[in-house]
């Protein structure tokens, strides 16, 4: 196990490596197509080397874990508003993530749909490409078009396009309080409508998912403000049925497991759907007696947990991607069993063009094809 | 600044390349006589000047893919523009190029409400994305100035910003999906009305590339229902180190205003004498605007308010109303056009961490002393991107070399504090030599690895963003 303490060791380990490596932060995310390699950790890179409250930044070392972060972040009152995803209860994994690993896999929970993606509150990154070579990208400035920005495409690369060592990040005051309505019961039509009515509307809704037939939308803000716009959404959403309303407090442990996907973390397999939300009805109807589906960002990400066999979950999850071909979005199988994940395409195949520029692009960020090779195949 | 020279090759065809052009384009769709190519000589960088050899104007993206199959066959640079409002010479052409304009890819294809998108030609532009969109109370929120003429070609070219990326973010952040047609006529789309990538996030790959990726003809766009109301505060303060430190207390304390713009006391001089919007004769001025319904409004502004007192204000006055909003925003809002009334002018762009605001003031200020120009500030304090505004006599032999230099020194000094030569301008051709500035060489040749790929024949507006001498084999290796 190589565990480098510094960039350059890390730069060293890459430069001087006779054969694939396989490449962790915390190893709390087992996603994507087992691959052989030596394996590499970015935990021996730790610290955060600056904080701005001030300015909404932080840079932090690739291998620091969440929790450092989140814990200088709270004692300012401030957080990753993206609402980075916890794989641990979903993947029955253990370990402790770092930001790192958070980056390389573009994890964004429940408020991705308000504020935004990993990605778009991604400013700047260090990192070690398949030659060894230290690259940086971006900076930690909040607007910066100086070249291109590679800073998004190493965002959910996994690994396989460089390994992060240091990045830089907006971060966003937490707000006073917050509250959630409760739709109930509703048809998968009707709570995307619901969802969708919500998101439409000037009331800033920053959560919208529905799981286990319950509707949940999220408001955020100073007291008064969600209080008023409680009630303005309340008497919009009128003809969905009786709305019930969850305190702060309990929101908060609410939203963490709809974020993390707590529901299925007994399912054999979970597929992760991507889709404009007026079609995910169309995707519900892939559903069988042993399959249940649990919906975010008003209805455009669906998790579709499966019981069935490998047999049977194979096939479901052939189903949705071959949906996701006919209708636009995609279908990553995030959850699975290794010998299952090797035997199908856990990432949504890509058409011809896109597929030609990605392993163009693999070729030169990663000549030698080192970089945790086919694990987002 | 240096362009490369035009290739004999390629002007010594001109007659061919015209004739292919027409071959599969509409008649009209093709510029080529003297007097019409010259008004695609310049985009605005004006300081910089060369007609192309000719210009076409596709109304699809099937004739954008012809007229690229051409030039690709025929090894013809091509450089795209979306309206030419470019402040960065992001659309100057060379002798040897074709000037692509996406203006006649204007459609509005597609508006979902429920999914919150449309789906827009890439050469609509920006305030007209808005415009098919606000009878339903709808908007597509990156504003940048230029947003009555600017393309939405452009604004993905450049990740342009505006003034109220604060909250709503940039381009890159708004943009879901494109149709684009690489250099060798090849049409693909990427993205689409989901939000996130299947694989590695060409999307975001491509928004910020200056043109040199592939040419946009479609984007869909993230709409957003507009907001109850917006109501801004104006304060002034009688030191930019103050108002600085306010900026910094307003952000810390949980409000997140939509918008934060900063003027100093050269740009509020200007300004009052050609807008009278009767601003307070201070050393900085900041105009601080907030969003929601009318109770929101005011206990945003009495959180900002309470702050801004802590800081001795000299002025606090907050709008009541649309009228009071309307005169608040008047003097920003002139404040270019003020500094034209005066002289000649060059914007910059650079970005700043914000806690370094009053010192990078402090140096601004030396550094105009020094070279004997006035340099006005007005910019986006929320996010630290300044734009400093540097005043010449362009009928002066010298002074734009003199504004020139004195603009590198600016820009090296925001990249010296830990900033960017760029923050929502584009490199194109006014800020490539400075990348070196910002950039290792092992930095500069990863970004272009990447053009490598797109544009393997470096075709594809090829003489921007990177230092010539470091693009240089490239473009040498594929003539």
């Amino acid at each position: 196990m190589m565990t480098p303490k510094t960039e350059a060791e890390l730069a060293d380990a890459i430069k001087s490596a006779p054969a694939p490596l396989h490449i962790t932060g915390g190893g709390t995310r087992d996603i994507g197509t087992p691959i052989e390699g030596a394996p590499l950790r970015t935990t021996g890179l730790t610290g955060i080397t600056l904080y701005e409250p001030g300015a909404l930044t932080l840079v932090a070392q690739a291998g620091t874990s969440l929790a450092e972060i989140e814990t200088a972040l709270d004692s300012e009152n401030q957080r990753l508003a993206f609402e980075p995803m916890d794989h641990r209860a979903l993947l029955q994994t253990t370990g402790t993530p770092t930001i790192g690993g958070v980056v390389a896999a573009n994890v964004s929970g429940s408020r991705r749909i308000s504020v935004g993606a990993c990605r778009d509150h991604l400013l700047g990154v260090r990192y070690v490409d398949g030659q060894g070579t230290i690259i940086k990208n971006g900076g930690r400035v909040m607007k910066n078009v100086t070249g291109y920005d590679l800073v998004k495409v190493l965002a959910g690369s996994y690994g396989t396009l460089g390994v992060l060592s240091e990045i830089s990040l907006k971060v966003l005051p937490k707000p006073e309080t917050s509250t959630t309505l409760c739709l109930h019961d509703l048809s998968v039509t009707d709570s995307v409508s619901a969802m969708s009515a919500a998101l439409g509307s000037p009331f800033e809704v920053t959560g919208a998912a529905t799981v286990a037939s319950t509707t949940y939308l999220r408001l955020e803000g100073f007291e008064a403000s969600v209080a008023y716009r409680a009630e303005r959404l309340r008497a919009l959403l009128a003809g969905y049925g009786a709305i019930t309303q969850i305190a702060h407090s309990d929101g908060e442990t609410l939203w963490r497991d709809i974020t993390n996907v707590q529901a299925f973390k007994d399912h054999a397999a979970v597929t992760r759907v991507s889709v404009q939300p007026s079609h995910a009805p169309k995707f519900a109807q892939a559903l069988t007696d042993d399959s249940d589906l649990a919906m975010d960002w008003g209805g455009g990400l669906m998790w579709f947990g499966m019981r069935g066999n490998d047999a049977q979950n194979t096939d479901f999850h052939l189903k949705l991607q071959a949906m996701a071909r006919q209708n636009g979005g995609h279908a990553t199988l995030i959850k699975a069993p290794a010998s299952l994940r090797s035997s199908l395409s856990v990432f949504q195949p890509e058409n011809q063009t896109v597929a030609q520029l990605t392993s163009a692009l693999r070729a030169k960020f990663d000549p030698r094809g080192i970089l945790n090779p086919g694990l987002m195949t | 600044m240096q362009m490369p020279s035009p290739s004999t090759a390629v002007l010594s065809r001109k007659a061919q390349i015209i004739e292919r052009l027409q071959k599969v384009l509409p008649e009209s769709a093709v510029i080529h006589t003297e007097a019409e190519v010259r008004a695609y000589e310049c985009d605005a960088l004006t300081a910089y000047k060369c007609p192309p050899l000719c210009a076409v104007l596709p109304a699809t993206t099937e004739e954008v893919s012809a007229a690229l199959k051409v030039c690709h066959e025929l090894g013809v640079p091509v450089v795209p523009r979306g309206s030419g409002t470019s402040l960065a010479g992001g659309a100057l052409p060379t002798a040897d190029c074709v000037i692509l304009g996406t203006a006649r890819l204007n459609a509005v294809i597609e508006t979902n409400y429920p999914d919150r998108y449309i789906r827009v030609g890439s050469g609509r532009t920006n305030l007209s994305v808005t415009g098919a969109v606000e009878d339903m109370n709808f908007f597509y929120a990156p504003d940048p100035s230029s947003q009555l003429a600017c393309a939405i070609a452009g604004n993905v070219a450049m990740n342009s910003g505006g003034a109220h990326c604060l909250k709503y973010g940039v381009t890159t952040n708004n943009l879901l999906g494109v149709k684009m047609v690489m250099m060798d006529g090849t049409i693909t789309d990427i993205g689409g009305a989901h939000l996130d990538a299947a694989g590695l996030d060409l999307l975001g790959l491509i928004c910020g590339s200056e043109g040199q990726l592939g040419v946009v003809t479609e984007a869909t766009l993230r709409i957003l229902h507009k907001p109850e109301g917006a109501r801004p505060v104006l304060m002034g303060f009688d030191d930019n180190e103050v108002a600085g430190a306010c900026v910094s207390d307003i952000i810390k304390a949980g409000v997140l205003p939509v918008a934060i713009e900063f003027m100093d006391r050269p740009c509020i001089e200007a300004t009052e004498a050609f807008a009278h919007a009767g601003y307070p004769m201070c050393e900085a001025l900041l105009i601080v605007e907030v969003e929601g319904s009318d109770a929101e409004i005011d206990h945003q502004l009495s959180l900002i308010n309470e702050i801004a007192r802590r800081h001795n204000p000299v002025e606090l006055r907050e709008s009541k109303s649309a009228e009071e909003s309307a005169a608040i925003w008047l003097g920003r809002k002139s404040a270019f056009g003020a500094m034209g009334q005066i002289n000649d002018y060059m914007c910059l762009d650079g970005t700043i961490p914000v806690s370094s605001l009053p010192m990078v003031l402090r140096k601004i200020k030396d550094l105009s002393d020094h070279y004997g120009l006035k340099v006005g500030n007005v910019f986006h304090a929320g996010d630290g991107n300044m734009h400093p505004l540097i005043l010449f006599d362009a009928n002066k032999p010298g002074d734009l070399e003199l504004c020139e230099q004195l603009g590198a020194d600016i820009l090296k000094l925001c990249v010296d504090v830990g900033g960017c030569l760029t923050g929502e301008h584009g490199v194109g051709v006014e800020k490539r030599d400075l990348m070196t500035h910002q950039f290792d060489p092992q930095d500069l040749e990863a970004q272009m690895a990447v053009k490598d790929v797109f544009d393997p024949a470096w075709l594809l507006n090829p003489a921007k963003v990177f230092p010539l001498d470091s693009s240089e084999t490239r473009r040498i290796a594929a003539e």
